[in-house]
């Protein structure tokens, strides 16, 4: 074992650890969705319009939106926000390790673990009672996990990115305020990306954020049509590749500059 | 009393005098907050851009529930910013050294910090004027005195919720996200009139939690008869006195949370 995936692996277990943390979310997010379905739903009923993606569609993409939520880089590392704050990250930089690919496994993580605890009584609980419909066919379901390994990693590029700003502007708040709100928005999980008005989507289709939510989302709900899952796995790994280079080129520069205070 | 109310009034100033020192980082919380809320809003709006309509409901009147609620959300969370983040003194010990003081646990906490951020509260009242201007209501005293009932009412309920997730962590310490549910998700929920809900949801919202006396039964009486689903009755303009009551069994249920309290520590 490397020792990234023996990092990845222990964070994990870690993260497992908190199961009435996540049994709360579970509640909340259930809470939460059904205010959102009944939303939705009052919206189909209004306008006999043909609509993009229709009612029961919108009320699983919605189900899933809740059970996935845990997946958005919408949040920082509050672990590396301390270390940066009281300069334990100097501890970071002293191990033989490349500190790049030590944040993106933890930030794979702190995204996966608690997310896998919470979606499986969501997506049953939703499944069986509010409306929430398994994958349209077996070749959606596959397609939806393939997207959803795309966005795993895509997401993972973006919160370490987002990380490695922390150790430059040290209150680090600031950034995660303006970005969280634009993932939210753009990527499917505030409003089904089909919804938004047309003219936006030339604009979301080249922005990364879609590939987070909307394509593996489309997937499930057979709605990613078979010629379309190639051009959306390449989009995502295209965005992964410069998230990655970017934050990969700025933690180098901000690792240069750093300077740790205290003795 | 006046004693009491110079001290909370003492709190807010050193608190807000503080917080100024940070400027930079006062302004910026508020611009992201304002940003993040403009967005949701726009969602608001790109739903109708497609549905036309919510229920025989348009955008501008969406815009006055969305601007009552968000408004007297946007003030709950400023004040009710020493409960909100109760939990932590809880854990750390810190709320011992306030029951040796000699004054009232309530207005301790209550003084004990105030949030910053009033970008929810300048979006929602940059919403509601829109809705305000895009509606043919003709304006009277009454409506206006019904209006500011409607928004004191719905802060006391805000607070009220804050009160009672304090009062909680007196028994599960760690802060209880499930709250978010009917503080956040009682926001979400009252941005729309209630009779887009099911009825059991509605039933939580108007006697479990008092939302729909301070927000939807009394709106009919703004909006003067035009909608169906909404009585004028002018019974209804006492409906918002529920929030205030709401806010008064919290603090009750808080005076009982700190009699049971003994301490995290050794």
């Amino acid at each position: 074992m490397t020792p990234y995936t023996a990092l990845l692996s222990a964070r994990f277990r870690v993260l497992l650890q908190y199961r009435a943390a996540a049994f709360a979310g579970f509640g909340t997010q259930l809470f939460w969705g059904l205010i959102r379905v009944m939303i939705f739903q009052a919206f189909y009923d209004s306008s006999a319009a043909v609509q993009p993606i229709n009612r029961a569609e919108a009320v699983t993409y919605i189900w899933l939106g809740q059970a996935m939520l845990g997946l958005l880089p919408w949040n920082l590392d509050s672990d590396i926000r301390a270390m940066v704050r009281n300069g334990t990250v100097a501890y970071e930089l002293l191990r033989p390790l490349d500190l790049y690919s030590t944040w993106y496994m933890r930030a794979v993580a702190q995204r996966t673990a608690p997310t896998l605890l919470r979606c499986i009584p969501l997506f049953v609980i939703a499944g069986l009672f509010f409306g929430l419909r398994p994958p349209a066919s077996p070749a959606a379901c596959a397609a939806w996990l393939l997207t959803t390994a795309g966005a795993i990693a895509l997401g993972c590029a973006f919160s370490t990115l987002m990380n490695v700003t922390l150790v430059t502007t040290v209150a680090g708040e600031g950034i995660s305020r303006f970005v969280s709100p634009l993932v939210y928005t753009l990527s499917g999980m505030l409003i089904p990306v089909s919804l938004l008005p047309p003219g936006f989507l030339p604009v979301i289709n080249a922005l990364p954020f879609r590939g987070l939510v909307d394509t593996p989302f489309r997937a499930y709900l057979g709605l990613l049509p078979g010629h379309e899952l190639g051009p959306a796995l390449f989009h995502q790994a295209a965005w992964t590749l410069a998230l990655v280079a970017i934050g990969r080129m700025l933690l180098q520069r901000s690792i240069h500059r750093l300077v740790i205070q205290g003795g | 009393m006046r004693d009491t109310i110079s001290l909370y009034l003492r709190f807010v100033s050193v608190c807000l005098r503080s917080k100024m020192q940070y400027r930079a980082s006062f302004i910026l919380l508020s611009a992201g907050q304002f940003f993040s809320l403009l967005l949701e809003f726009l969602a608001i709006w790109a739903l109708f851009a497609r549905f036309g309509s919510l229920r025989g409901w348009s955008l501008p009147e969406i815009a006055l529930f969305y601007g009552v609620t968000h408004g007297s959300f946007g003030v709950a969370e400023i004040v009710g910013r020493g409960f909100d983040t109760f939990s932590d003194m809880i854990k750390s010990g810190d709320f011992d050294r306030f029951l040796v003081r000699p004054r009232s646990t309530t207005l301790q906490v209550a003084g004990r910090e105030f949030d910053g951020r009033i970008g929810r509260l300048v979006q929602s009242v940059a919403v509601f004027c829109w809705g305000l201007h895009a509606l043919p209501i003709t304006w009277t005293l009454a409506k206006a005195a019904i209006l500011a009932a409607m928004v004191i009412g719905a802060t006391c309920l805000f607070y009220g919720l804050f009160v009672l997730q304090a009062t909680l962590s007196f028994w599960t310490v760690e802060g209880l996200e499930i709250m978010n549910a009917v503080t956040y998700g009682g926001t979400e929920t009252a941005q729309y009139p209630l009779t887009i809900y099911r009825p059991w949801f509605r039933g939580i919202f108007t006697f479990l939690i008092p939302l729909a006396c301070v927000n939807y039964l009394p709106a009919g009486l703004l909006f003067g008869g035009r909608h169906a689903a909404l009585s004028a009755a002018p019974v209804l303009a006492l409906c918002p006195i529920a929030g205030a009551l709401f806010l008064g069994f919290s603090l009750l249920c808080w005076r009982a949370g700190v009699r049971h309290y003994c301490s995290t520590g050794s």
